[in-house]
């Protein structure tokens, strides 16, 4: 089986769906010719002809409207989004027409659309190439929202959302494209080699939505994370010596719910890890979920581990971004409670 | 030292911020002399395959066919057949007999909400009647004409405006947000200006897939102000999209006039000029005129020669909607004195005064729209309007996604649904 970087993975999954779907296409910026400033549509456009894989104007509103219409037509468009911080002169769009067109005119018209969005800090990126938006795509009604975090499930996710008859803002942890990052930032950087989850069929297959993935079994706490935290997490749970339980969210929308509450009946202690800042942030809706449905089984406060509420900065990444050490330490912190 | 608080070596005088101003306010003489009207029959048409450069005097000019007398005159008389005129001047008298009884309904209580097109029933009922139902329309929530022109039942209108259990989409939106796939009609949004650039969308994938199909949008002047509009001519021009763009230039968004939305500073079809799109800008009220550019412009959509920008220089007759009372902003009597009239009256002019039609039939046309929405009213009535009957509170948890998700499952049963 061949081992893919997370880039490659995703880029096997755009040719697939080309490849067996002629309603698929993909436009965006500098996806064409190029092949993406990040290489995942790198060589489809040759593949598969100039309609199938086009450079689009500098007009994310357009982008997104445009591909809701071609929705609306028949298609099945995959439309990216150059940065997740970008995607905000779509959002009426996503959030007005896209998310709510089969609901508004009673399943008459849908947009089957999947946007991709590289996304997530831990690059130096600065303000806006660093932001996390999973919770503002979460709170709209009628938007899936998908967060992968290794190239398999890059791959079978992908697939899953573009033949998905809904919307789906598809997110890709930036920092995770050529490798695993566990957010040791003054360790060398890895590659995916060798990793098993780098294994990626060549062909077709799916990962569903809706189903999150344990990663790391456990007893005493259970850990809810997505995206690059799913490593970092593993690492604080390392660090902390508790013999927690991890569970990789894989989709915000829809949500695994079931797998959350059982694990944390199980476990009885909830820490939730993300990137984005805290306050509104998705672990408040986590944290909300696992109270009203785990109360009588929780030993301890749920807490939540996230970025700071600021803006992502430059020069204070490693402050900012919520590594092992600050998982760790609320990890024990559950266990002293 | 210290600091002047001004610097009397400059001798610039204070700028000032300019904001526009309409000719009229409440207790004004309407005025429009400031409009500069082609008469009929003055300007050029263009052959179909011009290039926009070749044709940008048009963004300024106004196409007109039907003069004072209701002569259809000049280059851009589509000679249409007496029956297709008869069957456009009936939906148009349908239309607004449709508005009114829909307005009254709303002065009754009957329903929340309600928005006319007085004076703007020629746009929607030629260009509805012009394109076909396979292809799709991208309306703003002032093309009614397009469903009446098409003979959408009156009934199901009126069971979407009563929120009703026969509302064919299940009281979910807001009166008068209709949606109608088999009808070209594509679901009307409240956030203006987002259909635009999804028709240009919708064009450009029929192109992909080798179709025949085109797309039309409709935005009022206002909503060309916003980014949508500019994204849409950008996209339309750049992939040479099938598409007919129509800015229904009525005058008056809410209760901001045109020059609020840029239309002091030129015409809203010169905005086509600067994409590379052939504009067209066109008396609203003359029907013929309408089809004519209409015509122009799908010819060359079909063609594959991409978009045209139309603008449609008409009036905002009745109030913006039933929530609005335009004595507050504009002279009372501005319709009145409009100049280039009414769409109904000067169709019907023109038919008279080729002889196929007479002040008996008109009367009789009129008698008959009304019978019509009066037998729809009634239809739609028996199932209820607003508040007296509705869908299934179960409904409202669906078609939020394709199948709903454990969420929408445990929030209906809450409900008890």
């Amino acid at each position: 089986m061949p081992t893919m970087n997370m880039i490659q993975a995703l880029n096997s999954a755009l040719d697939v769906v080309l490849t067996e779907d002629p309603d698929t296409l993909i436009f965006g910026e500098d996806v064409g010719y190029f092949g993406g400033v990040f290489r995942v549509t790198d060589g489809l456009q040759k593949k598969h002809g100039l309609t199938r894989c086009f450079d689009a104007p500098i007009s994310e509103g357009g982008i997104i409207a445009t591909a809701i219409g071609m929705g609306a037509f028949g298609l099945r468009p995959i439309p990216e989004i150059q940065f997740a911080d970008y995607i905000l002169p779509a959002f009426d769009q996503l959030v007005s027409e896209a998310a709510r067109l089969r609901y508004r005119s009673n399943g008459e018209f849908w947009a089957p659309i999947t946007v991709r969005s590289p996304y997530g800090g831990g690059i130096f990126g600065g303000q806006t190439h660093s932001q996390s938006p999973e919770a503002i795509f979460a709170h709209i009604t009628g938007l899936k929202t998908v967060i992968p975090s290794n190239p398999y499930d890059a791959k079978g996710l992908l697939i899953a959302s573009i033949e998905d008859d809904d919307p789906v803002i598809f997110l890709e942890p930036k920092r995770l494209y050529n490798g695993p990052f566990d957010g040791r930032h003054e360790q060398a950087l890895k590659t995916w080699a060798g990793d098993p989850m780098a294994e990626v069929p060549a062909g077709h297959y799916t990962v569903p939505l809706g189903k999150a993935a344990t990663v790391r079994e456990g007893t005493e706490a259970t850990v809810l994370a997505y995206g690059t935290m799913v490593h970092v997490a593993l690492a604080g749970i390392e660090d902390s010596g508790v013999d927690a339980e991890l569970i990789d969210l894989r989709s915000i929308v829809p949500l695994d719910v079931d797998a959350i509450v059982a694990s944390v009946k199980k476990t009885g202690r909830c820490v939730i890890l993300h990137e984005a800042s805290r306050f509104g942030g998705f672990g408040g809706e986590l944290s909300a979920l696992v109270q009203e449905r785990c109360f009588y089984h929780l030993k301890s406060a749920v807490q939540r581990v996230a970025g700071w509420d600021t803006p992502y900065p430059h020069a204070f990444e490693w402050d900012y971004f919520p590594g092992p050490a600050r998982l760790a330490a609320a990890l024990k912190r559950a266990m002293e409670d | 030292m210290t600091v002047p608080e001004t610097d009397s070596t400059r001798n610039s005088r204070p700028l000032s911020l300019r904001v526009p101003e309409p000719a009229g306010r409440p207790g004004d003489t309407p005025d429009f002399s400031h409009l500069k009207l082609d008469v009929a029959g003055a300007v050029d048409r263009p052959p179909v395959d011009a290039r926009p450069v070749q044709m940008m005097d048009l963004a300024f000019r106004l196409i007109r066919v039907l003069d004072e007398d209701g002569t259809a005159v000049g280059p851009w008389n589509p000679r249409l057949d007496a029956d297709t005129m008869r069957r456009g001047l009936n939906a148009m008298i349908l239309t607004r007999a449709f508005d009114d009884r829909m307005h009254r309904a709303h002065r009754q209580g009957k329903t929340s909400f309600y928005m006319k097109c007085t004076g703007e029933e020629a746009i929607a009922v030629a260009q509805g009647m012009i394109l076909s139902r396979e292809d799709m329309g991208f309306p703003t929530y002032r093309q009614q004409g397009l469903l009446i022109a098409r003979g959408y039942p009156l009934v199901d209108m009126m069971n979407q405006i009563y929120s009703n259990a026969s509302d064919p989409i299940k009281g979910r939106q807001l009166p008068i947000m209709y949606s109608a796939k088999d009808y070209g009609f594509f679901t009307i949004s409240g956030n203006l200006g987002t259909q635009v650039p999804q028709a240009v969308g919708w064009a450009m994938a029929s192109a992909y897939k080798g179709d025949d199909k085109i797309a039309i949008a409709w935005t009022g002047d206002g909503a060309t102000a916003e980014g949508d509009f500019h994204n849409a001519l950008t996209f339309a021009a750049v992939y040479r999209a099938p598409v007919i763009l129509n800015i229904v230039n009525n005058q008056w968004a809410i209760s901001s006039f045109q020059g609020i939305a840029g239309g002091n500073e030129t015409t809203f079809a010169s905005k086509a000029i600067g994409y590379g799109l052939p504009a067209l800008r066109v008396d609203g009220n003359d029907f013929l005129a309408v089809w004519a550019a209409t015509q122009w412009a799908e010819e060359r959509a079909r063609s594959n020669q991409g978009a045209t920008v139309i603008e449609l220089f008409t009036y905002r007759g009745a109030p913006h909607s039933t929530s609005d009372d335009p004595g507050k902003y504009r002279p009372a009597d501005e319709h009145d004195k409009w100049p280039l009239g009414d769409p109904i009256q000067r169709l019907r002019q023109h038919l008279t005064s080729i002889g196929e039609w007479d002040d008996e039939r008109h009367e009789a046309a009129l008698k008959a729209a009304v019978e019509q929405v009066r037998q729809a009213g009634r239809e739609s009535e028996a199932i209820g309007t607003l508040g007296q009957s509705r869908p299934s509170v179960k409904t409202m948890f669906e078609e939020v996604f394709a199948t709903p998700d454990w969420r929408l499952t445990e929030q209906r049963g809450e409900v008890g649904v």
